[in-house]
């Protein structure tokens, strides 16, 4: 991780916070924090990954703003796990694509719709598009079933050996050894810790999600979210074994497994994203890394997409707007699978591998008289 | 803008832990309540927004207390601080007290935490609030609003008009522009003096210049001067103030806990002349770190400059400021503005007269000096090894003592013996009726929980007849 403005600010940050420690039950930052009292860069891009920005620090803060020294501790590590984003990218000259992410993602978004709808039209007979197409291998008279197979497998792949790659690269920027990646109790505290999203727990009784009120609701749309795109991934798998191992071809009756998994996980998927951009917009903009935003509405905006017109799909699907519904959510879906690498979600990556790092760090006790002085009588009145 | 016209029947003067504690409860007793901060929202809180835990009696562990911690023993950690300064009745009150107010306070949306990392020795005796003071602050405050409270901030009083020990309306401004409030009862919950540099002065002299003010600029003691002008009877010595040995570089108010330095026990600590001047390693640092600021401010400039070596730097928790390092002594002395021949022969006078022993950092480990005064009778180790490091040290006041009396229902006195009518106290302004001398962790939080309850209840019953 490179030094720069933002990590030099975190630094700071994170120095009158360990001289403070208040926030110690908010989170995983602070205990991982109280383990250093100097910040490499690496530590930083650790730290900023562990942070879940519930922003409970912020408001229990009695240095945050207005008061001289400025501890905004959401918003500087937002800005650096930002930086992080752009500094394990891969291939690297992609890494330019984290700045304007926003922009970016919605350009790519309108370009995945525009070509889908393009392509289809120029490879299958146009009239399909607007004619009714029912019964088995329906879809793919109007996309073919090759082509879905080559984009789709293509480009998620081409994801999945992003992220892998991303990952190795934050692994050992942050200190750490392949030898740690195996299972055990850590792997399965981090595990555990993802799938609760135990962090933005703010310690019990929730966090600071809108205002200075407690509240679980970020969590809870992360999980309508997260659990509704696994379902939907579920959908496509199962769809995947009935085409190829049951020779059954798509479309599915409602009440079958693909479309009951797809259903219920765009619900979800609906549900948590609308919930979400909803709770950045009515929430305090202070902690906030306001240039940041883009990002994380133009990811949001474009699963709420996949999920909507997924949804539409289904409703429609028998009538005359079929074709060009399916054009547009695979143009969709196309898009997601391309950017995955190069948009918000690569947090997923980082954070679970911070709270892998997490889990690994605080396995070993430190050694009794090791540690800095007792101030049990320190406390101001 | 608020109807200042109309009466309400508690008027509560303040925005800490007193004050809320006060007001809500008043609130739930069915009050019409008016709460008057003087700082902006931002700052709210008072004090309390630099505290962290509260020293609470429990019978048994509790979900963030360990084991127990019973009456006597909490008195006699008491009795051992103040050295006998204190009320027995109002502080074995106050003392049982606490079990309750911790219910309160969960109840009152306050949350808790397991005690943070460095202060083991505090998880039998002290609650944590989870996120520290202001987050305590912050669940009050939106306890109050939920309530019904009113709420005014930049709201400072400035004159509680009494006439024979009844407050008839209290002079205000409001967002700098005056009105007056009339309320049935009073509490005052506004704090002590110790951010008026002018007051402290009359005390210690010019060298109160020199102070820094650990907590809120808020708390002048603008309503404790105009209670004892009006002839309220006061407690706690009127020159006396708290104060403890924080980072020099700290600002001059609101620096809060991460100012502390915990390395003198470790260092020695010269004056601006370069000599040294108190046993450094006398006892632990949680039984000594509050001489050491008395011990600073009667020095020269009210300065001092705490000296390790390579050998001791990881021994203490991190100052937010930077060490100051150099390759040598003397270079160090440079740096920190000291004469290098001075501090190098100071160094080496304590160097000789260190003699040889087991060095032990977590107890009281006998190594010390032979035959130098000032002697350092623990940690004495010579400092030889760079880098060498060095920090400022300065006196860092965290409250004062002075306060108004006030008796077991919270009622102010006054001077002639004789309740007030219709005014009441908690919090830091009547702390020295409990809290003469001294201080003991997380009891400032107690007596404010416990007597802004009392005070809110009395306050209520007052209003009601």
């Amino acid at each position: 991780m490179r030094e720069t403005e933002a990590t030099a600010d975190a630094r700071r940050a994170l120095e009158v916070c360990n001289a403070c420690r208040y926030c110690e039950g908010f989170c995983a930052v602070f205990p991982a924090m109280t383990l250093r009292r100097e910040f490499t860069s690496g530590d930083l891009s650790y730290l900023a990954n562990l942070c879940h920005n519930c922003r409970g620090c912020y408001y229990s803060c009695q240095y945050a703003p207005p008061h001289p020294w400025n501890i905004n501790v959401p918003q500087v590590l937002a800005q650096v796990r930002a930086e992080t984003y752009e500094e394990y990218a891969w291939p690297g000259p992609l890494a330019g694509l984290f700045k304007r992410n926003g922009t970016i993602v919605s350009l790519a978004m309108i370009a995945g719709i525009a070509l889908a709808l393009i392509l289809t039209m120029a490879l299958v007979d146009p009239s399909i598009l607007y004619t009714p197409q029912q019964g088995p291998g329906a879809f793919y008279r109007v996309i073919p079933w090759w082509l879905m197979v080559t984009l789709a497998g293509g480009t998620s792949l081409f994801a999945v050996l992003a992220l892998v790659m991303g990952f190795r690269n934050f692994w050992r920027d942050t200190g750490g050894r392949a030898d740690e990646l195996r299972p055990g109790r850590p792997l399965a505290v981090a595990l555990h810790d993802i799938l609760t999203l135990k962090n933005l727990g703010g310690g019990g009784g929730g966090c600071n999600d809108v205002d200075e009120g407690f509240s679980q609701v970020r969590r809870r749309f992360h999980h309508f979210m997260f659990y509704g795109f696994l379902l939907c991934f579920a959908s496509t798998t199962s769809a995947t074994f009935y085409d190829h191992f049951l020779g059954h071809e798509a479309p599915y009756p409602f009440l079958s497994l693909p479309v009951q998994l797809g259903f219920w996980g765009g619900v979800g998927m609906v549900i948590g994203t609308a919930g979400l951009i909803w709770t950045k917009i009515v929430s305090d903009p202070a902690p906030a890394a306001r240039n940041l935003l883009g990002s994380d509405y133009a990811l949001l905006v474009l699963l709420l997409m996949a999920a909507a017109t997924g949804l539409l799909l289904l409703g429609l699907r028998d009538t005359g707007a079929m074709g060009v519904l399916l054009a547009v959510h695979l143009g969709v879906i196309f898009t997601l699978f391309a950017v995955i690498p190069y948009s918000k979600m690569v947090h997923g990556v980082y954070r679970s591998a911070a709270l892998f790092r997490h889990a690994l760090e605080r396995r070993p006790t430190p050694p009794p008289g090791n540690k800095p002085s007792d101030r049990a009588l320190g406390s101001a009145a | 803008m608020p109807d200042f016209s109309r009466v309400w029947d508690v008027l509560v003067i303040g925005g800490g832990n007193a004050a809320l504690c006060a007001a809500v409860t008043a609130r739930q007793a069915g009050c019409s309540v008016l709460l008057i901060e003087s700082a902006p929202k931002a700052f709210r809180g008072g004090n309390s927004r630099h505290t962290r835990n509260m020293r609470t009696m429990h019978p048994e562990p509790t979900s963030v207390l360990t084991e127990a911690y019973l009456e006597d023993e909490y008195w006699d950690d008491l009795l051992r601080v103040t050295g006998g300064q204190t009320d027995e009745h109002l502080a074995r009150m106050t003392i049982r007290l606490t079990t309750d107010a911790l219910r309160f306070m969960e109840a009152s949306g306050v949350r808790f935490q397991p005690s943070l990392s460095g202060t083991l020795s505090l998880s039998r005796t002290n609650a944590f609030f989870l996120g520290g003071g202001k987050a305590l602050v912050n669940a009050y405050f939106a306890l109050a609003e939920r309530l019904g409270i009113d709420i005014l901030y930049d709201t400072e009083a400035v004159d509680l008009k009494m006439d024979d020990g009844f407050v008839r309306e209290v002079a205000i401004t409001h967002r700098g522009f005056p009105e007056t409030v009339r309320a049935k009862t009073v509490v005052a919950s506004s704090g002590g003096f110790q951010a008026d540099l002018d007051w402290l002065e009359k005390g210690w002299g010019p060298a109160a210049r020199n102070f820094l003010i650990r907590g809120t600029p808020y708390a002048k003691g603008v309503v404790l001067r105009n209670l004892l002008d009006q002839g309220v009877a006061s407690v706690g010595d009127p020159t006396q103030c708290h104060a403890v040995a924080i980072d020099g570089r700290a600002p001059k108010f609101d620096g809060g806990i991460a100012t502390r330095l915990d390395c003198v026990p470790f260092s020695i600590v010269v004056n601006k002349d370069g000599e040294r001047f108190y046993d450094e390693g006398e006892d632990v640092w949680p039984k000594r770190y509050a001489i050491w600021g008395r011990l600073v401010a009667q020095q020269p400039d009210q300065v001092g400059y705490a000296i390790i070596d390579a050998k001791s730097e990881k021994l203490f928790m991190p100052s937010v400021f930077p060490a100051i390092k150099a390759d040598t002594v003397g270079e160090l002395a440079v740096k920190l503005g000291l004469d290098p021949a001075k501090v190098e022969a100071t160094v080496a006078e304590f160097n000789a007269a260190c003699v040889p022993g087991e060095f032990n950092s977590t107890r009281l480990d006998g190594c010390r000096t032979e035959g130098l005064t000032p002697p350092k009778t623990h940690w004495a180790r010579p400092i030889t090894e760079a880098p060498f490091i060095g920090y400022p040290l300065r006196p860092g006041i965290t409250f004062t003592y002075l306060g108004v009396k006030v008796d077991e229902n919270a009622r102010v006195r006054m001077d002639d013996g004789r309740p007030s009518a219709n005014l009441f106290a908690s919090g830091e302004i009547m702390a020295g009726s409990i809290l003469g001398k001294g201080y003991l962790a997380g009891f400032g939080m107690a007596i404010g929980s416990v007597f802004g309850r009392i005070a809110g209840r009395e306050a209520a019953k007052n209003a009601r007849n």
